[in-house]
């Protein structure tokens, strides 16, 4: 018997530790159905889940499709740019619209922090956030913490650091809650313009020198650089930060230690991490990618589980 | 809250040996028979027949594990969703027979489901049920076990407690209870 501490995953904040560890049980088991010949199970058979996408996406919304429909769910998919938000209608109605036609659970991306917090006052379906704005990106989170625990075989006492676009990432903030809640120590790495003013009342150290970071972590987490949201200029250009910031081989060579590269993708190669990082033996990136499906899996099959 | 004794440590055993012998005399020499344990807690007892086999027949039997959570019919319908459990079948089962084993037999719904679960590991070539109780006149589905360790009539109110000492129990005892 399991059940989760709440209706809806609006962020990782929100969740206690123990919500966490039934997420990473369930999706041990699904991880194992989605190895075998035939990945598909009906546990989700009626339920009717809807991917509202008011940012854009790739990875996320195929990986939360690819859960959905390995769960016999039905779904629908929706994206801003080719609706009726164009044409002026409201956020509250454009989901009030989709729920009347009877859908159960709803994936959402927007730009705005705090998006679907508001959405969940309004509406009975659950709502699982893809990403909102700056703020949070829980099922990413949770997919890292999963695949460190799978690599590492826990999350607790390691030292984590995230390194890259501090200030614009939601995936920096989802992490540094996840990993600390599961007991890892957590530092941010990045320009001081790109990171945000009073990160350090998280608990977390912050360091300027990626090669520091390097040397005191187990795991480096590395954030792409996401020019979409800065308005101004943060650094002078992205060769510089590639020359004080970039993460390559040779540096990861030279380390002389087991260290475990991760990366929330999409990649800049050669700005954030050069080519040759990307694909060594330290990085777990398509693991990661691997995970995310079973993660969700396990996330929209407690969620759905719990509203009857 | 009244508990009755239907099997004890003793008669347990004569049991599952009667049930082992049943089971040699249909399968033989198991070639291409596989023992299949329901989780939760039917994998104890697919231990326990498994275990006895190998003595008897002295050569090894394939043994799986099977959880049928995702496959439940009532998901969506209890106050709390089962936990879902460890599936371990390494082994082909296509074309094989397959005994499945579960420690009580009651509405018939674990075991349909169980049936669909199979499925993703391949068709089997004749698929058995053995159950260590029947509860009879409970059955919600045409579902019938081809071995069974003893027949209880039992109401729908009452509930059969299967404490075996591979579950971590002092002794091996299987009680049925009165909830009133």
């Amino acid at each position: 018997m399991s059940k989760l501490s709440q209706k809806h995953l609006l962020g990782i904040k929100d969740i206690t530790r123990e919500d966490i560890e039934l997420i990473f049980e369930t999706a041990d088991n699904f991880k194992e159905v989605i190895n075998r010949p035939i990945k598909k199970i009906p546990a989700l058979r009626d339920v009717t889940i809807a991917n509202i996408f008011f940012e854009n996406s790739t990875r996320t919304r195929l990986s939360f499709e690819l859960a959905e429909k390995r769960l016999s769910a039905d779904v629908v998919n929706f994206s801003a740019s080719t609706s009726s938000v164009k044409k002026g209608e409201t956020l509250l109605d454009t989901v009030n619209n989709i729920l009347a036609m009877k859908v159960d659970m709803v994936v959402m991306r927007h730009a705005s922090p705090g998006a679907p917090h508001y959405l969940s006052r309004h509406i009975k379906a659950n709502i699982v956030n893809a990403g909102d704005g700056t703020h949070e990106h829980p099922t990413q989170a949770l997919l890292d913490a999963f695949s460190i625990r799978e690599k590492l075989g826990s999350v607790s006492g390691k030292k984590i650091a995230i390194i890259g676009d501090i200030l614009h990432s939601r995936v920096a903030l989802s992490n540094i809650f996840a990993l600390q809640k599961l007991g890892a120590k957590i530092m941010v790495c990045g320009p001081p313009t790109l990171l945000p003013k009073f990160i350090g009342q998280l608990g977390v150290q912050v360091e300027h020198d990626v090669m520091k970071a390097l040397q005191w972590c187990d795991v480096a987490n590395v954030l792409r650089i996401q020019l979409e949201r800065q308005q101004i200029k943060y650094f002078p250009s992205l060769r510089e930060y590639s020359l004080y910031y970039g993460i390559t081989k040779k540096m990861l060579d030279g380390l002389k230690k087991e260290i475990v590269i991760m990366h929330p993708g999409p990649i800049n190669r050669g700005v954030e991490l050069s080519s040759d990082a990307a694909d060594s033996e330290h990085a777990i990136i398509l693991d990661q990618v691997e995970n995310g499906v079973a993660v969700r899996m396990a996330v929209l099959y407690l969620l759905a589980g719990a509203t009857a | 809250m009244q508990k009755k004794l239907i099997l004890d440590s003793d008669l347990l055993n004569i049991t599952v040996s009667r049930l082992c012998h049943e089971l040699i005399e249909n399968h033989r020499d198991f070639t291409d028979t596989v023992i299949i344990g329901m989780q939760p807690r039917g994998i104890y007892l697919a231990d326990h027949i498994h275990r006895n086999l190998e003595k008897i027949l002295k050569r090894s039997i394939p043994l799986g594990y099977l959880d049928a959570t995702f496959h439940r019919d009532d998901f969506r319908r209890r106050e709390i969703p089962v936990k879902p459990n460890e599936n371990r079948i390494p082994f082909i089962i296509e074309g094989k027979n397959v005994v499945l084993v579960d420690d009580v037999l009651f509405t018939g719904r674990t075991i349909r489901a169980a049936l669909d679960a199979m499925i993703a590991f391949g068709r089997p070539a004749k698929v058995e049920l053995l159950v260590l109780i029947d509860r009879k006149y409970n059955r919600e589905l045409p579902v019938a076990a081809d071995y069974v360790g003893k027949y209880v009539n039992t109401l729908a109110s009452q509930r059969v407690l299967v404490e075996l000492q591979a579950q971590g129990h002092k002794h091996n005892k299987i009680w049925l209870i009165n909830k009133d």
